[in-house]
């Protein structure tokens, strides 16, 4: 009596055997791979993701800067761009003469209203999508200059502007800093709805 | 070094040449009559002796009651320099003869005092603004503009 309490009860181990064995005559066959479809080359090489997500990534990680460089600012880019800080590590050391290669516009420098015109201008050859960073006191709310007759007060009465970094002139870190910010704002568009 | 000529030493050979002409004269500058401008200007070009061959520059003053035009000229020659200045009264209608047929660095000078302070150069061969745009109202470095 006492070891019957103890062990497990025989009819129960024969449910469990008959259960296994169903298994294993169900189990003859192999199953095949639902990815067989796909060739070798490919099967390795796959990732599956969202659309919205690869194509911000594609985009933010290598965004290329057309010339808008009117004043002063200008150094502090060069200087971003040179070796110390070295902007490649954001895929964008290059610096595209023609507005048509590139997606964005970091305006480094005082406009005046003579010179407006022309940055439109650019901005309007670049291709969509494109973004703009106004770097600078100037191209912010434009700066010093602001009451001058002949100087626009901020980029953003001529294009739409996306982040703005200001400093006198800004140091490389805070260009960056904006550009990071940047990026974080291509990533949270989405290709439906458009915005955020 | 340039040695810069005395205004008072000039003058004095000026009035010899052409009677009641300098309105001032200093040891620093010499200040002529506005109508007498291009004479004066072409004989410190080419007497011999000045030979004042090279304009360094130009500027516009506004001191309210008068603009005042300053030249800066220099003999490469020599190697003597001379500031030469003159006015105009009018305000409303401002009006100098142009030196740009004997410096032609005249040129885009006189067309900058033009454009900010609003002063007319007789005699320029293209007198029209420099730095602002067509249409601009005013001339900003006028102490009346706002």
């Amino acid at each position: 009596m006492e070891i019957e309490e103890v062990y497990s009860s025989r009819e129960l181990d024969k449910v469990e055997g008959r259960a296994i064995n169903e298994f294993i005559a169900g189990h003859q066959q192999i199953i095949p791979d639902p990815d067989q479809w796909l060739d070798e080359e490919l099967e390795r090489n796959i990732l599956l993701t969202s659309v919205d997500a690869v194509l911000n990534w594609a985009r933010r990680t290598s965004m290329w800067p057309v010339v808008c460089f009117p004043a002063c600012c200008a150094f502090e880019f060069i200087t971003t761009e040179a070796s110390r800080f070295d902007l490649s590590r954001f895929g964008m050391e290059i610096v595209r003469a023609s507005p048509r290669h590139a997606d964005l516009m970091i305006t480094a420098g005082t406009l005046t209203w003579k010179m407006a015109p022309q940055v439109k201008r650019i901005y309007d050859q670049m291709a969509e999508p494109k973004w703009v960073i106004a770097m600078g006191a100037c191209a912010v709310s434009g700066g010093i200059f602001r009451s001058s007759y002949s100087v626009v007060p901020g980029y953003n009465r001529i294009i739409p502007v996306d982040v703005y970094v200001p400093g006198c002139p800004p140091r490389p870190e805070a260009l960056i800093h904006g550009i990071r910010m940047l990026h974080q704002k291509i990533s949270r568009k989405s290709l439906i709805s458009g915005g955020e | 070094m340039t040695l810069a000529l005395s205004g008072k030493d000039i003058a004095k050979q000026i009035e010899e040449q052409f009677p009641g002409c300098v309105a001032e004269s200093a040891a620093d500058s010499l200040l002529v009559k506005a109508e007498s401008l291009s004479e004066i200007a072409a004989y410190l070009k080419n007497t011999p002796g000045l030979d004042f061959d090279y304009l360094t520059a130009v500027s516009g003053v506004d001191y309210i009651d008068f603009f005042e035009v300053v030249y800066h000229l220099t003999s490469i020659e020599h190697n003597h320099s001379l500031v030469l200045k003159a006015r105009c009264y009018n305000r409303d209608n401002p009006v100098l003869p142009s030196v740009v047929g004997l410096w032609r660095t005249a040129d885009f000078q006189e067309r900058e005092i033009y454009d900010l302070l609003g002063i007319s150069f007789e005699g320029h061969p293209n007198l029209k603004r420099i730095a602002l745009w067509e249409g601009f109202e005013g001339h900003p470095l006028r102490k009346d503009f706002l």
